[in-house]
């Protein structure tokens, strides 16, 4: 074992439960990366929903919340407020935060709660056997669209821009240097920081969407698709605009917010 | 019929409050430091009063975007060392069960006040009702055992506000207080203690979580699946799953004599006893002291008794003598766990139970299934309106053998 999985991870814990092949991994080794760069361990607890990737925290040495489907965020919400000096991460997959957690994305997002929120995208429900998710391709056949899926899929990244979250990302697992310089920028941003990470599921998205079980080739398929760009509408036709999009310090922060209040009225 | 902790040194102070407001109050007394809710009539008093008063004494208050959210953030910031509450009604309160099913099974101190109104469904927003009584014991999924603490007065509204919260942490589990729209809303005149009271975590040796608060160097974890004592999932095996559901519901069925609370008043030698809980224990009580003939020194109870005395055509009514009626209140406090072996002792000498309740008589069940060899009879009312003392007391005269046309309407 390297000394970062001495430091970061429960040897007890492990096996993971992840598939051979899978994404979660080298997400998990990027944000202990990140945490080692900063030098924050004690200073980090970890929150999660229900899913393959919010297995990811649950081998830390860290405190952790594995909490109910799609409620990560809330969760994380209430531990913040409660200790506003600590730096919370969140692991969540494209259909924890999406769909079942969309309302709690979009609220957390607009707040511009400092959070650190991982959303590990696969593009499907892999836990429970490759079911159709708010970021699955249209027309993709999958277990619950046999005839093509017929629902646009949502771009999470778009949408907390929108709203306002100060520091957003997108990388991919074939780009873990970045994405641990990503996170390591998002726990150190004070603000509502949102880092997608596009993830390869060679078990149930490899079947259905791409065709492909190796992981390997479909990481680059990943790199393919994707263009490193400054902004979203730099990547151009067919390509998915990876990158820091905003990393912006000026918005105020809710708990801070909320301390200034508390501030005045405590006296 | 309040316990009060005796030789409290703590001084007291006489106010008039508001059935929500004493919760708040009894919450702040407590320490509660974090709320989270979402309005919803009848209990957007708290949320109101707590976005008020969480930042004066150094707490955090948020409001979320829905009760689902309420419910998790509580929890997140329980586990963040900051004892939290959450307030809704009906629906709010059936969006938070799988919440209160996760800090079950996590045992984290927690909580809820339910401010009952109508239901089901959007219901009846502003009206009373006790219609979720067996929601608050079996709402969440799975099998589980909770605590619900139901306030009949201001009063109480305050002190098991302030019990609850104890309870919660002794048990390390959520704690419902079960309230309606009636206490929620009425003003009485009750006791605040001054300052706030230190409420220390008692670790329990049968709990099966771990227990530390995050950010103490203990590497928490806080799994909803079914686990150990570290934390680590066993939800896949079946015979320590099976173990761990009999010791989560062993930590409260075992502890029903710290846990069981129910008040009494004239059962010493009654062949009748009214069991009632919440609000409805109110008109109880009057029923109790109208049939034995008990004097009330206050005014406005004579008065509204003269009135419907003249209402009902005073002549027969006086000469219906029923002051000699021999009937008592069993108020039950702590509604789950179900008081089986209190009610059963102080219910000894008694042939006749009445359970009046805002609902379709279903609390009256468990009172039947624990007081077999009794005549257990239900008083359902639905609508919103609380049975009137006159009501009960119907019933209890039906019950003596008093002919109700001797009383005439």
């Amino acid at each position: 074992m390297n000394k970062l999985y001495e430091t970061y991870i429960k040897k007890e814990a492990l096996p993971t439960l992840f598939c051979s092949g899978c994404g979660n991994g080298i997400v998990q080794v990027a944000a202990m990366e990140a945490m080692e760069k900063l030098g924050c361990k004690d200073e980090v607890a970890c929150v999660s929903g229900i899913g393959c990737s919010s297995w990811i925290p649950c081998y830390y040495k860290l405190d952790v919340l594995h909490g109910m489907h799609g409620r990560a965020l809330p969760f994380a919400e209430g531990l913040k407020l409660a200790r506003p000096d600590k730096k919370i991460l969140v692991f969540t997959g494209d259909g924890d935060c999406a769909a079942i957690g969309g309302n709690h994305l979009i609220h957390a997002a607009a707040r511009n709660i400092d959070l650190t929120v991982i959303m590990v995208n696969n593009y499907i429900y892999g836990m429970t056997g490759g079911q159709k998710s708010p970021t699955t391709p249209k027309g993709s056949v999958t277990k619950t669209s046999p005839w093509g899926s017929m629902d646009e899929p949502i771009d999470a990244v778009k949408l907390v821009m929108v709203l306002g979250a100060t520091y957003v990302a997108r990388w991919t697992t074939a780009h873990p240097a970045q994405l641990a310089k990503s996170m390591a920028e998002g726990m150190k941003h004070e603000g509502f920081s949102f880092i997608e990470v596009l993830s390869q599921c060679p078990v149930q998205a490899g079947k259905s969407l791409w065709k492909e079980k190796d992981s390997y080739r479909i990481m680059e398929t990943y790199k393919r698709m994707t263009k490193s760009c400054g902004s979203l509408e730099e990547a151009g036709e067919g390509k998915i605009p990876i990158g820091v999009f905003r990393h912006d310090n000026q918005r105020e922060e809710y708990a801070s917010k909320l301390k200034t209040v508390t501030r005045k009225q405590k006296g | 019929m309040i316990k009060r902790k005796e030789g409290s040194l703590q001084k007291e102070t006489q106010v008039v409050l508001q059935g929500n407001e004493a919760c708040v109050k009894g919450a702040l007394y407590a320490g509660c430091s974090f709320f989270a809710g979402y309005p919803i009539t009848p209990s957007t008093e708290i949320i109101e009063m707590m976005s008020g008063e969480m930042p004066k004494t150094g707490g955090a208050f948020i409001q979320m975007e829905d009760e689902i959210a309420s419910a998790c953030a509580i929890i997140g910031a329980r586990w963040g060392g900051s004892k939290a509450m959450t307030a809704t009604s009906g629906p709010g309160y059936t969006l938070m069960q799988e919440a209160i099913g996760f800090a079950a099974v996590t045992e984290t101190p927690t909580v809820i006040v339910n401010v009952q109104r109508g239901g089901p469904s959007t219901g009846q927003p502003t009206l009373s009702s006790q219609q979720d009584i067996y929601q608050a014991r079996y709402g969440s999924h799975g099998d589980y055992e909770i605590i619900v603490l139901a306030p009949s007065s201001v009063q109480e509204m305050y002190d098991f506000t302030i019990r609850a919260f104890e309870l919660a942490e002794q048990f390390r589990t959520p704690v419902i207080l079960l309230a309606d729209e009636v206490v929620g809303h009425m003003r009485e005149k009750i006791m605040v203690r001054e300052g706030c009271e230190e409420i220390r975590s008692q670790r329990q040796k049968y709990v099966v979580s771990p227990q530390a608060d995050f950010f103490k160097g203990a590497n928490t974890m806080v799994e909803g699946q079914l686990h150990d004592e570290e934390g680590r999932r066993i939800g896949h095996v079946a015979e320590k799953s099976g173990q761990f559901i009999h010791n989560i519901n062993r930590k409260i069925q075992s502890n029903l004599d710290i846990l069981s609370e129910v008040s009494t008043y004239c059962m010493e030698d009654a062949d009748i006893a009214i069991v009632a809980y919440g609000s409805v224990a109110r008109p109880s009580l009057n029923a109790v002291k109208h049939a034995r003939g008990i004097r009330d020194d206050r005014m406005l109870p004579k008065v509204k008794m003269i009135k419907d005395l003249f209402k009902r055509g005073v002549g027969e009514m006086i000469h219906t003598d029923y002051s000699h009626l021999k009937v008592g209140l069993v108020k039950i406090d702590t509604v789950w766990p179900f008081p089986e072996k209190l009610l059963k002792q102080v219910t000894k000498g008694v042939d006749t139970v009445i359970v009046p309740e805002m609902n379709v008589g279903k609390y009256c069940r468990e009172v039947q299934r624990v007081l077999k060899d009794k005549n257990v009879v239900s008083m359902p009312k639905c609508g919103g309106n609380i049975h009137t003392p006159m009501e009960i007391l119907d019933e209890i005269l039906k019950m003596a053998g008093l002919e109700k046309k001797k009383v005439g309407r």
